[in-house]
């Protein structure tokens, strides 16, 4: 792994700061389209900054300026972005064993999880919570002062899709689960989430797919509790094949 | 107080809660096997889903636009090892030429 060399140097924060980089300028794209958007609905410049520093999840904040900007009212913006930010609570929670500390600090530390600092974190399927800071603290920075330039640039920037910019989360989600699908049980988890996500896609408000989607890691219910990995050749091949439509429960 | 404002908090402080909640209620401590099982895969399952909806989602319908050549090509890149910077070069400038031709 290229990063080893900087997680020597540096330490897992200085690594998840690191591994962050390459998505630096597209966050801050967005950070910047959120703030232009924010004005053109009418949001203020104060709120649309302390709005960043808060939520910190841009589908979220992009889903309240949609709903205001077109005259929703605030009941339905507010129902829109919690629902959109709901999967935080399942990724929280698959992380919790890695945070330290006292409550306080513990609240604190996991407003750095967004997608992107929660997925970098994931290492050889352990968290790593000193990546999740370091990613975080990037993507923190990144996101506040993309929405501080947008709210004082106004219209007059481009729009990040035209620099493809939105192409760019799928693929680095992509190729942060591709080393996790060594792991039967986490194809079958991947498989039955990715179709859960695209078949809800279609028939429910934006954020539930990806919430239902976490029903697919009732996959790992299957295995029994102590079986330690590496004996594939004793599992009976009945087991297997019944992993899809299982993990779709 | 503004409908504006009461957005803005009311949506930040159910945030806060909802990635605070694990972590301050289960921090620190191993789960049991069994659940942890299923913990586990919530990231696979979870990291699939992000990679369907942020690929083929547009509000509530499904769409094959430049967003899914980039993965495609991404894809490609991820398949030959390459680095992570280089995916997601590779995913973005194959969506950008793509509009910029369309």
């Amino acid at each position: 792994m290229p990063e080893s060399r900087t997680a020597r140097r540096f330490g897992p924060a200085g690594a998840g700061l690191r591994a962050v980089m390459p998505l630096l300028p597209a966050v801050l794209a967005f950070g910047v389209s959120f703030g232009v958007l924010a004005q053109a609905a009418g949001m203020g410049a104060v709120a649309s900054i302390v709005m960043s520093m808060t939520t910190f999840a841009g589908s979220a904040q992009f889903a309240v300026v949609s709903v205001l900007g077109a005259g929703g009212t605030v009941a339905a913006a507010i129902g829109a972005a919690v629902l959109l930010n709901a999967r935080y609570g399942p990724m929280a929670l698959s992380a919790a064993h890695a945070f330290r500390g006292g409550r306080l600090r513990r609240l604190l530390e996991a407003q750095l999880l967004v997608d992107e600092s929660w997925a970098l974190a994931q290492r050889d399927g352990r968290f790593d919570r000193r990546v999740l800071l370091g990613a975080g603290a990037g993507l923190y920075l990144g996101w506040t002062s993309g929405t501080a330039i947008g709210v004082a640039a106004g219209d007059s920037l481009a729009d990040p899709a035209t620099l493809g910019l939105d192409a760019a989360f799928p693929a680095l989600f992509l190729g942060l689960l591709a080393p996790l699908l060594r792991d039967r049980d986490a194809r079958a988890a991947a498989l039955a989430g990715a179709a859960i996500a695209i078949c809800l896609t279609p028939i429910t408000p934006a954020g539930i797919p990806v919430i239902a989607a976490t029903a697919a890691c009732l996959a790992g219910l299957r295995r029994p509790a102590a079986a330690p990995a590496p004996s594939y050749g004793q599992r009976p091949p009945a087991a297997q094949r019944s992993g899809g439509p299982e993990a779709k429960r | 107080m503004s409908g504006v404002w009461i957005a803005v908090l009311v949506v930040g402080a159910a945030t806060i809660a909802l990635k605070a909640a694990g972590p301050v209620l289960a921090g620190g401590r191993e789960l049991p096997q069994g659940s942890a099982r299923v913990v586990g895969l919530l990231a696979p399952a979870l990291l699939a889903a992000l990679v369907a909806t942020q690929a083929f989602a547009a509000d509530e319908a499904l769409v094959l636009d430049e967003r899914a050549a980039g993965l495609a090509a991404g894809a490609v890149a991820i398949v030959l090892k390459a680095p992570l910077l280089v995916v997601v070069v590779v995913a973005a400038t194959t969506a950008a030429l793509l509009r910029l031709v369309a």
